[in-house]
């Protein structure tokens, strides 16, 4: 029993470890089923992380904050998609350009003045947000042995990242929007020849993937951490980009993703508890590597359902001959 | 006749400098069928893409059932009736027939699956088509993924069907399949816009024919009034020959080429080449007929070298070469030209200029690691204006040449090489009749020189005129070897089934 009691502790910790990069998959996988591969991940994080900490210091505010965090993270995704969509630019390139600037925004923020003499980097997150995220049981569902904790005793952030990624899966799935998306996605030609306005897709699809990478940096600095830390991210957004091709652009496998490596970090800290030694950056490298084995799997068994989108990272124009 | 139900009067349009359509005037009616018919770059896809809404006009104006109307994008034309099929299907690989068919079409939130199969099973029924709706997209063939484009233009109820150039893929019985839905189509009162290269389907479906040249509309012609010859004369401009020459040349004692039970398996262990075994002489054509995917890719590849045999061998005057580099083959004098369907896929580099494409192949002849530049100049020049490309020189990019130029090149180059034994795949794969007909006379002009032609084509009228002996293949396996000048082009089209002639009469006893 004790063992067991252990173990649902350590799911409940894994959970947590791998809600933000949840986020951050989920949108990821959103702005590249439309075609456009985005390495912007980790900087609309840091954006999110960043503002949505200035506003839960500014407003006390939780909703506005997870809010502003979006937001954060969508103004990102517009310059992105502003290039990539409407000038055809490289998307690679402008992704790495979108991080860059995202870390250089959020090292301004946590350098501002809040008031006279205070940066908003010595601050913590005002008690009404840290409690509207704190923890809180479901009677009941929260007695399941081993899960009830892990999934039912969370912060409402947590539970609301897994609500997001199965509305992604059925937005995707069932949903005419989403066929037409995924055939932006695979064969902009064709949804365009079907009367599928490209332009527009791609420009909802990669903000709304910017909206969720926000809430995922937002995750860290106002719920998990709540306060501000350089780089808080820590590469998250790098992560969710490798998870991305793991979870094989599949909203629901992202979910199981997240949370391995989540487990990956909790198990991080849990073994120091053990006296176990090995290095921490060892298992940082372990999402990389299995990132690394999915993608051969996936080029070894040609499954065609779950190659990248076909016209990924190919911009769209109608008239070229 | 009354008003006509499409109208095009005085449409242009340039690319560039390039003037793709220069006053095109063009009518349609319902109930009517008509043939577009012009050599390549003479702006036929070009009028149809602006009829379907990708291109938008410069000038001119366009009316449906004596109204004029503007379209910005294609959803505008399906507004109005019209579907086209491009020549490169416009369909999702890994979504079904069902999904293709409803994309951007469903109006409700949730696709309903059960509704659309109804609405599919219907159309089915109505114009006499089968499609699995269930079936992905890429577990089809060719025709299969054209009777999918044509259901997605009948399922958003368009009456105005376009077509470019639908037949260049298929197989003969394919075709006819195509023409039935066609017909069907004509007397349920839908209007057909249809391009093609080949003369006997004008004449065969249509009711009358526009023609184009150099981006204008030359005439428009009842087609049961005219002759393929003056047609062939209005769209070239000038009088040709239709007949295809085949002379007989001295053959080489000894096959130059010997291929003898070659076996090859796809990756997932589906065999595609079944044990293929023929000779080619110096001096003929051995020209090959089957449906697309029997084999002719993996043949050509293996006997160039690109892709490993699984068995079997493949002898170059009586020495083996499988198993040797794609160089050293061809420094025994084996050339491949292989034009794929995107006409690019194989053999050239888009992004490269003629020049350099041209020495691709020959580069490494020039000791040293620098590139004889005045030399690949000369050279380019030279099959620049043996083969009458027309490019504005030739350090242009090859991809943005006209398809019939891009093919030039790569036979051009080929050709240079002067090989013994000559491969060509689809050499005039979309290319007009003055074109073709350059590259018949060029692959008569290698027969005469006694070199071993293998022309694998499509158009059984023409392998029939040009062949010396006329192979037909089915699923990586010679189905049989057959004359030319007596066989019939519906037995031509049962052996590319897999039948052998006199099977059907033994199963009939």
């Amino acid at each position: 029993m004790d063992f067991l009691n252990g173990f649902g502790l350590f799911l409940q910790t894994s959970i947590q470890c791998g809600t933000n990069i949840l986020f951050a998959i989920v949108g990821g996988i959103i702005c590249e089923k439309v075609g456009n591969t985005n390495l912007g991940i980790e900087g609309m994080m840091l954006m999110g992380a960043s503002v949505g900490f200035m506003t839960a210091c500014l407003t006390a505010n939780p909703l506005l904050a997870v809010l502003f965090a979006g937001v954060a993270g969508l103004v990102g995704a517009l310059i992105y998609a502003f290039i990539t969509i409407t000038l055809r630019g490289n998307q690679v390139v402008t992704g790495l350009v979108l991080t860059i600037f995202g870390t250089g925004v959020a090292g301004f923020i946590g350098n501002m003045q809040m008031s006279e003499g205070v940066t908003f980097s010595s601050q913590t997150v005002p008690t009404e947000v840290k409690s509207a995220f704190a923890a809180y049981e479901i009677p009941g569902l929260c007695e399941i042995p081993v899960i009830g904790k892990a999934l039912f005793s969370q912060s409402i952030y947590v539970q609301l990242a897994i609500v997001v990624a199965v509305l992604a899966y059925f937005y995707m799935k069932k949903t005419r929007f989403g066929l037409n998306m995924r055939a932006v996605g695979e064969n902009p030609g064709a949804a365009d020849a079907s009367g599928i306005n490209v332009a527009l897709y791609k420009y909802v699809h990669v903000l709304a993937g910017g909206f969720l990478c926000g809430i995922g940096g937002a995750y860290s600095s106002i719920a998990s951490l709540s306060q501000w830390q350089e780089n808080v991210t820590a590469g998250a957004g790098w992560i969710a980009v490798a998870l991305v091709i793991f979870s094989t652009w599949n909203p629901l496998k992202a979910i199981m993703a997240a949370y391995l490596f989540g487990m990956l970090r909790g198990l991080k800290y849990e073994m120091q508890g053990w006296g176990v030694q090995i290095s921490p950056q060892l298992i940082e490298m372990v999402p990389y590597i299995a990132t690394i084995v999915v993608l051969i799997i996936i080029t070894i068994r040609k499954k065609r359902e779950n190659q990248p989108p076909k016209a990924l990272g190919d911009p769209y124009f109608r008239e070229e001959r | 006749m009354a008003q006509p139900y499409i109208k095009l009067t005085n449409i242009c349009k340039k690319f560039g400098t390039v003037q793709a359509n220069k006053n095109v005037c063009l009518e349609v009616d319902k109930g009517e069928i008509l043939a577009l018919l012009g050599e390549n770059g003479s702006g036929k896809s070009t009028l149809v893409n602006m009829l379907s809404g990708i291109y938008t006009p410069d000038s001119g104006r366009i009316e449906i059932a004596g109204k004029g109307v503007v379209f910005h994008s294609p959803k505008d034309a399906i507004k109005a009736g019209i579907g086209m099929i491009h020549q490169h299907f416009k369909l999702v690989d890994v979504l079904t027939a069902a999904e293709n068919i409803v994309i951007g079409q469903e109006k409700s939130v949730f696709v309903n699956r059960k509704k659309t199969a109804e609405r599919i099973k219907a159309l089915s029924d109505k114009f006499g088509i089968s499609i699995d709706p269930d079936k992905k997209i890429y577990n089809m063939s060719v025709s299969e993924k054209q009777t999918v484009e044509i259901m997605k233009i009948l399922y958003r109820g368009a009456d105005v069907l376009i077509l470019d150039e639908p037949t260049a893929v298929l197989t003969p019985q394919e075709i006819k399949g195509l023409f039935a839905i066609l017909r069907e189509m004509k007397a349920q009162g839908c209007c057909i816009i249809i391009i093609t290269h080949k003369l006997a389907e004008v004449m065969e479906i249509s009711d009358r024919v526009t023609v184009l040249r150099k981006g204008e509309s030359i005439t428009t012609a009842v087609t049961k009034d005219s002759t393929p010859q003056q047609l062939t004369e209005m769209m070239v401009g000038s009088a040709v020959s239709l007949d295809i020459e085949c002379p007989k040349e001295k053959l080489s004692e000894k096959p130059v080429l010997s291929v003898d039970g070659l076996i090859k398996r796809s990756p997932d262990g589906v065999p595609v080449l079944n044990g293929m075994t023929f000779d080619v002489y110096g001096g003929e054509i051995l020209g090959v007929a089957g449906i697309a995917g029997s084999g002719q890719k993996e043949l050509c590849e293996i006997v160039a070298g690109l892709m490993k045999a699984d068995g079997g061998s493949v002898k170059f005057e009586g020495k083996e070469i499988l198993g040797l580099s794609p160089r050293e083959i061809l420094r025994h004098g084996v050339s491949m030209s292989f034009i794929p369907e995107d006409r690019l896929g194989m053999g050239l580099v888009a992004g490269m200029s003629v020049m350099n494409n041209v020495i691709l192949k020959s580069y490494n002849r020039n000791p040293g690691p620098f590139l004889d530049r005045k030399f690949a100049k000369t050279l380019a020049e030279q099959i620049v204006r043996d083969f009458d490309i027309s490019t504005p020189s030739v350090y242009h990019e090859v991809k943005k040449l006209s398809g019939g130029n891009i093919q030039k090149v790569l036979l051009g180059r080929e050709i240079w090489l002067s090989p013994r034994v000559l491969i060509t795949a689809y050499p005039v794969r979309g290319l007009d009749i003055g074109a073709s007909y350059n590259i018949y006379h060029v692959l008569n002009e290698q027969k005469k020189k006694g070199v071993a032609v293998l022309f694998i084509g499509e158009d059984l009228d023409v392998l029939k005129s040009i062949s010396d002996r006329l192979m037909v293949i089915h699923d990586g396996a010679v189905v049989d070897i057959a004359d030319p000048g007596s066989v019939t082009k519906e037995d031509i089209g049962m052996m590319m089934l897999g039948h052998k002639p006199g099977e059907e009469a033994d199963r009939a006893v």
